[in-house]
């Protein structure tokens, strides 16, 4: 063995190993990341900020959105969005590669890496990947006047919370799938389409009948929508609600790495 | 016997109601190349994954440089370099990327593994493909790309999970060389394999396993002269006359096999065996006289062929 090679050191920094591979990975995609992160504001900036935002407010004003232009309402929300599916794409498909496609995970265990530390190492690197969609999503927002530059830079933060919650989750889901035949068409059509329509992303959870609303209320999409909402434009949310939206996606954190770590293990140490 | 790096006993893996491994007994030496010999499914991967710390074992007892590898994982690890059956290359990083990544995961220093990477190329033969994608690389490059990354770690034991199967014979030199090379080394290897050949090629000692038991365990040349005789005489028939012959061919030599396309004779000297058959009028359309092989060797252990 080379005398340079310490498990110790491996120990302590075995996660960030993997995070270096991941984002060496990614920035071979960084053509493609770049374009998604300044496409999408633009786009969404543009047709439903601007378009629709016109017909909201030439219809109802600004008081079905709390006070505010409907641009600045669904502006955290888009802010949220773009976190929670930038960390679904850097956990989904890399752990599908890792243990399924391209079996890398394999590889990365045959070394004195641990299962919990590649889980690590994935979702660090995945939140690399949402700090720079959800900064330069931010920058948009910014520079078209929505939010302000010194009043809204928590939601940055906020943004980054709530994917790397939902990353988690992911995370420790698909660690379990063994068949994707149909795995990535369904959480695509049923789970993350419906959570962006039924997550108050673009009206207020509570214009939608009540048998509707607990899917608001188990989405990390409308906490992290909330919460953005707050520290984006300073919108009305009761203290108690705040702890609520906080600590649910602290749980969805927790109990997702919680998942991750079992699944990881038990899956490379059959 | 030499210091011992792997030493197991009553080693035995389940899947369920399926035994995979069955109670095996075997140490590896230092510096030695040991060998699993085995048709698919004898239990052999299954083995080769316990000794890398990769799958727990469900009894027995198996200890890796003095430690066990389920309490010691990392450690055990740390001094070994793994070539599975597959290889799992990041094929979208290139060559030099691959080698690069993986010596990270060994904590090795970046400037170390950048001149680690150089040496490695150079002993894979790759160079000229040193920035060339992993999926642009033909099978035989892929394979050495995966055993030059088992060594950048310098590993102390490298283990090889059939580590020719589906190259063609030049690439197959090309990596007998290569493992030649590290054996003159002093690296051990432990390799497993279903092709004799190789088994002859590169192990010093090997145990033959079947349904995940070992049936015997020696060095190529001691499991020849235990089990199989000098020399083998094969002879062909035709599918319809080889059942007609073959019990007066066994008349004429202590050991026979019928195989379903021709019939095997263990003897000393088989010109003077196939002179015999063809003074007895027994004319076989084709015939050959060749050494006793590994091959020989599983037939009589198992009763039946290493590739089915």
């Amino acid at each position: 063995m080379n005398q340079g090679v310490s498990v110790e050191n491996i120990r302590r920094n075995g996660a960030l190993y993997v995070a270096e591979s991941r984002i060496r990975q990614m920035s071979k995609w960084k053509g493609i990341i770049t374009l998604v992160a300044v496409g999408n504001p633009l786009f969404y900036l543009v047709a439903i900020g601007i378009g629709i935002g016109i017909l909201v407010t030439e219809n109802s004003g600004t008081s079905g959105t709390g006070g505010v232009e409907y641009i600045v309402f669904i502006a955290p929300a888009l802010l949220a969005n773009t976190a929670l599916l930038g960390a679904m794409d850097e956990t989904v498909f890399p752990v599908m590669e890792g243990f399924k496609w391209r079996k890398m995970f394999y590889a990365i265990n045959s070394t004195p890496v641990t299962g919990p530390q590649i889980a690590l190492g994935v979702f660090l690197a995945a939140l690399v990947r949402v700090a720079f969609s959800v900064f330069l999503y931010w920058i948009f927002l910014v520079a078209f006047g929505v939010l302000s530059f010194q009043d809204s830079w928590m939601s940055i933060l906020v943004a980054m919370y709530g994917g790397a919650a939902f990353g988690a989750l992911m995370m420790g889901v698909v660690a379990g799938v063994q068949k994707d035949d149909y795995f990535l068409t369904v959480l695509g059509r049923l789970v993350i389409t419906p959570l962006f329509l039924f997550s108050g992303t673009f009206f207020p959870l509570t214009n939608m009948p009540i048998y509707l609303q607990p899917i608001g209320w188990i989405s990390p999409l409308w906490h992290t929508t909330e919460l953005g909402r707050y520290f984006g434009y300073g919108a009305e949310v009761p203290g108690v609600m705040l702890s609520v939206h906080f600590l649910f996606l602290t749980a969805m954190l927790v109990v997702g790495i919680k998942i991750s770590n079992i699944r990881f293990t038990n899956r490379l140490l059959k | 016997m030499p210091e011992s790096l792997i030493s197991a006993r009553g080693l035995t893996k389940r899947f369920g109601d399926f035994t995979a491994v069955d109670g095996i007994d075997f140490d590896v030496a230092k510096g030695e190349s040991f060998g699993l010999l085995g048709p698919n499914g004898a239990g052999k991967s299954t083995t080769m994954r316990i000794i890398a710390a990769t799958s727990r074992r469900t009894s027995g007892t198996i200890s890796i440089l003095g430690r066990d590898p389920e309490e010691h994982g990392p450690q055990v690890r740390a001094h070994l370099g793994v070539v599975p059956q597959q290889d799992n290359l990041d094929t979208e990083l290139t060559v030099t990327e691959n080698l690069y990544i993986y010596g990270r995961y060994f904590g090795l220093s970046k400037k170390f593994v950048k001149k680690k990477v150089e040496e490695l190329l150079a002993f894979a033969q790759l160079e000229e493909k040193r920035d060339v994608k992993v999926e642009a690389l033909s099978g035989g490059m892929k394979r050495r790309l995966t055993i030059a990354r088992a060594l950048v770690s310098e590993p102390d034991i490298l283990m090889l999970d059939e580590p020719t199967t589906g190259l063609d014979p030049q690439a197959r030199h090309i990596l007998w060389d290569r493992l030649f090379r590290l054996k003159e080394d002093g690296v051990t290897l432990i390799i497993t394999t279903h092709f004799m050949d190789e088994a002859e090629q590169l192990c010093d000692r090997l145990v033959v396993m079947d349904k995940g038991k070992i049936m015997a365990e020696g060095s190529p040349a001691e499991l020849i002269k235990q089990y199989a005789t000098r020399e083998v005489l094969e002879v062909r028939f035709g599918s319809d006359r080889n059942k007609e012959v073959a019990p007066i061919l066994r008349e004429m030599c202590d050991r026979i096999e019928e195989l379903p396309d021709r019939i095997l004779l263990y003897v000393e000297d088989g010109e003077s065996l196939l002179e015999a058959i063809t003074a007895k009028k027994l004319h076989p359309n084709t015939s050959l006289v060749r050494r006793s092989s590994l091959e020989d060797v599983f037939l009589r252990l198992t009763g039946r062929s290493l590739i089915e």
